[in-house]
């Protein structure tokens, strides 16, 4: 039974979603043009008026476009694989937010089934799958990519879609292996308690566990589909990828998609490795709060999240794509072995850490953290040395054979 | 060889497979002793981290993202070509010393126009210096993509580009301009921009 709470939260969620993806556009924009010694848009203003606001109505300009124009849909598509696909698409990526927490709790106490409880900042509260659960459903992009690359009837699109769905598959790998660090030493699969854990103990993941934060990281950019990731949709190769014969609407939703899994994989950075709503000395870590600091928990994690998101923007101008066998190179050579290398390390640390740091009278997560950093840094050389030296993949010139 | 399908002429040359397309091996006119395969260079043992290439990228982007921008605010502000004379806008047509269009209609811009874009009626000239004058000259300032082979290719500097960039109009009739507009465009130039040849020499 949805209670007046939760529709209340999800309202507010989706609405905050949107108008968040909206301004990100915008605000995209401009990194992408200031990097490009551009201005970016700074014209749209108050309709009607000749006030400029330095550009914040863009989003509303925008907006307007994509819902008035024309709604036309190629002769040859499977009508309802094509229709279907975004809508895949964006509801598993909306789903995943609804156990994703904004904040921790308001001081408001709500009774609901007898017990009482404060109002938790998250739409569906306590789901000990959290973890799983957001994983999950941002593996469903995957269908949206593959069904709209095959029912647009499209070379291009096809090309696109199979490159992303080779792409989702192999990075759901290494990123479920940096989750699971996380879950090891949290000991638990939901993400308040991740937070928390990480908020008591004053120390964030990303201090004890840097390899599984870089492969965590480097993943979920992947996941995300976007420079130096965007294979999926590389425009120079492949015009659009999968949604190139999408317009309007569809491709509005399919594009707003983009953004929501941009946020996904910020907010799980952030909650994972970054302690979530926690900043020392600021947010305080008990589950007893006052306004000031639930106010506080909400924005220093939504500052987190946009310093995250801002960092994926910079990514997008700084380094070129990969070429498809590096892309795959990276998820099962390098990204694959670090994950493991990391959960190995985690799981000893686990079973004999507290024993060893007791010996040496040293904090345990101090003892930790020196290890993390050995570990990423021999790892790291280890895997440098292993690889090869080039990234030549052209046919050999003995077994070129006759040109 | 028509010169609406440039290239044909070489191309039947190469051998076909049977659906018409280039055979898989077309024949390479050097001996392979003279081939030369380049290899990549190496990666270096700091290059195999890829901490150089990281950071070079980041530093790049955060540079240029502080960097001053370029930007010119049109249509508040105006942007001047550094040297209009060089410059490939809006075309025009020149008169000569007596006011006549100086173009004697030989089709020579339009034949080199890759758009395909100028369209000239020839007729017999009124005046004894020539054979022919153009009686009607139509540029589609549509289709034109301001590539300037028009001005390279006329024999009598008859034809220019401006430096005039932003032009703009409410059809496309509108935008298809005629013998009278071009010359109106030169009357409205000739006083900032000299006939470029002259620079030349004349
Ligand atoms: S500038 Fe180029 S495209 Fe335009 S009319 Fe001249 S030749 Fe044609
Ligand atoms: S090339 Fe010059 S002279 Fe010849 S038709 Fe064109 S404008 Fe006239």
């Amino acid at each position: 039974m949805p209670t007046l709470e939760t529709l209340v939260k999800i309202a507010l969620l989706i609405a905050g979603l949107m108008t968040a993806a909206a301004y990100l556009v915008l605000v995209e924009r401009w990194v992408a043009a200031w990097i490009q010694d551009r201005l970016g848009p700074n014209r749209v203003g108050i309709p009607l008026t000749k006030v400029r606001l330095f550009g914040l109505g863009q989003p509303i300009a925008d907006g307007v476009k994509f819902l008035s124009k024309e709604e036309c849909t190629p002769a040859y598509v499977d009508r309802l694989l094509y229709f279907l696909a975004p809508i895949i698409m964006f509801v598993a990526a909306m789903a995943a937010f609804a156990v994703v927490p904004i904040g921790s709790v308001l001081p408001i106490d709500v009774e609901i089934d007898g017990t009482t409880r404060p109002i938790e900042l998250v739409v569906a509260p306590g789901v000990d799958v959290g973890t799983v659960f957001v994983f999950a459903a941002g593996s469903i992009a995957v269908f949206g990519v593959l069904l709209g690359g095959w029912a647009s009837n499209n070379k291009y699109s096809l090309l696109g879609g199979l490159r992303s769905g080779a792409q989702l598959l192999s990075y759901e790998l290494p990123l479920g292996l940096g989750i699971l660090g996380v879950v090891m030493v949290a000991g638990s699969l939901r993400l308040e308690t991740i937070i928390t854990q990480q908020a008591q103990s004053g120390v964030w993941n990303a201090a004890i566990e840097p390899l599984g934060l870089l492969v965590f990281f480097v993943a979920g950019f992947a996941e995300s589909g976007r420079l130096p990731f965007d294979l999926a949709e590389a425009e120079q190769e492949l015009v659009g990828g999968y949604h190139t014969e999408y317009g309007g609407i569809k491709l509005l939703l399919i594009l707003v998609t983009e953004f929501l899994h941009m946020f996904i994989a910020s907010f799980m950075i952030v909650i994972l490795f970054f302690g979530g709503w926690h900043l020392w000395g600021l947010t305080g870590s008990g589950s007893e709060v006052t306004w000031p600091v639930a106010i506080i928990r909400v924005l220093v994690l939504l500052g987190k999240v946009l310093l995250t998101i801002l960092f994926f923007m910079v990514a997008r101008w700084s380094w070129p794509r990969f070429r498809f066998d590096q892309l795959m190179t990276m998820a099962w050579k390098v990204l694959l072995p670090l994950g493991l290398v990391n959960l190995l390390t985690l799981a000893v640390w686990v079973e004999y850490g507290d024993r060893v740091s007791r010996a040496m009278g040293l904090p345990p997560l101090a003892v930790m953290a020196v290890c993390g950093w050995i570990v990423l840094i021999v790892a790291w050389a280890v895997l440098a040395w292993a690889l090869p030296n080039t990234t030549d993949n052209r046919p050999r010139r003995e077994s070129a054979g006759e040109l | 060889m028509k010169r609406d399908d440039p290239g044909k002429g070489d191309r039947h040359l190469l051998p076909t497979g049977p659906d018409g397309c280039f055979a898989q091996k077309v024949p390479v006119p050097v001996s392979r002793a003279k081939l030369r395969w380049i290899e990549e260079p190496k990666l270096g043992p700091a290059g195999r981290t890829y901490l150089p290439l990281f950071l070079g990228g980041l530093t790049t982007t955060l540079r240029h993202l502080l960097g001053r921008k370029v930007t010119v605010q049109s249509p508040e502000e105006r942007y001047s070509p550094p040297d209009p004379l060089i410059y490939r806008g809006v075309h025009r047509l020149n008169r000569d010393a007596e006011g006549r269009v100086k173009c004697v209609a030989c089709f020579l811009c339009a034949t080199a126009c890759p758009a395909h874009c100028i369209d000239i009626v020839a007729a017999e000239s009124p005046w004894p210096d020539r054979e022919k004058y153009p009686q009607t000259f139509n540029i589609d300032e549509l289709r034109c993509i301001f590539c300037g082979m028009c001005e390279e290719a006329c024999p009598v500097d008859a034809i220019e580009l401006t430096s005039l960039y932003d032009l703009s109009g409410k059809s496309r009739e509108e935008m298809i301009f005629d013998k009278a507009k071009l010359l109106g465009i030169y009357d409205m130039t000739k006083d900032a921009e000299p006939m470029r040849s002259s620079r030349n020499g004349g």
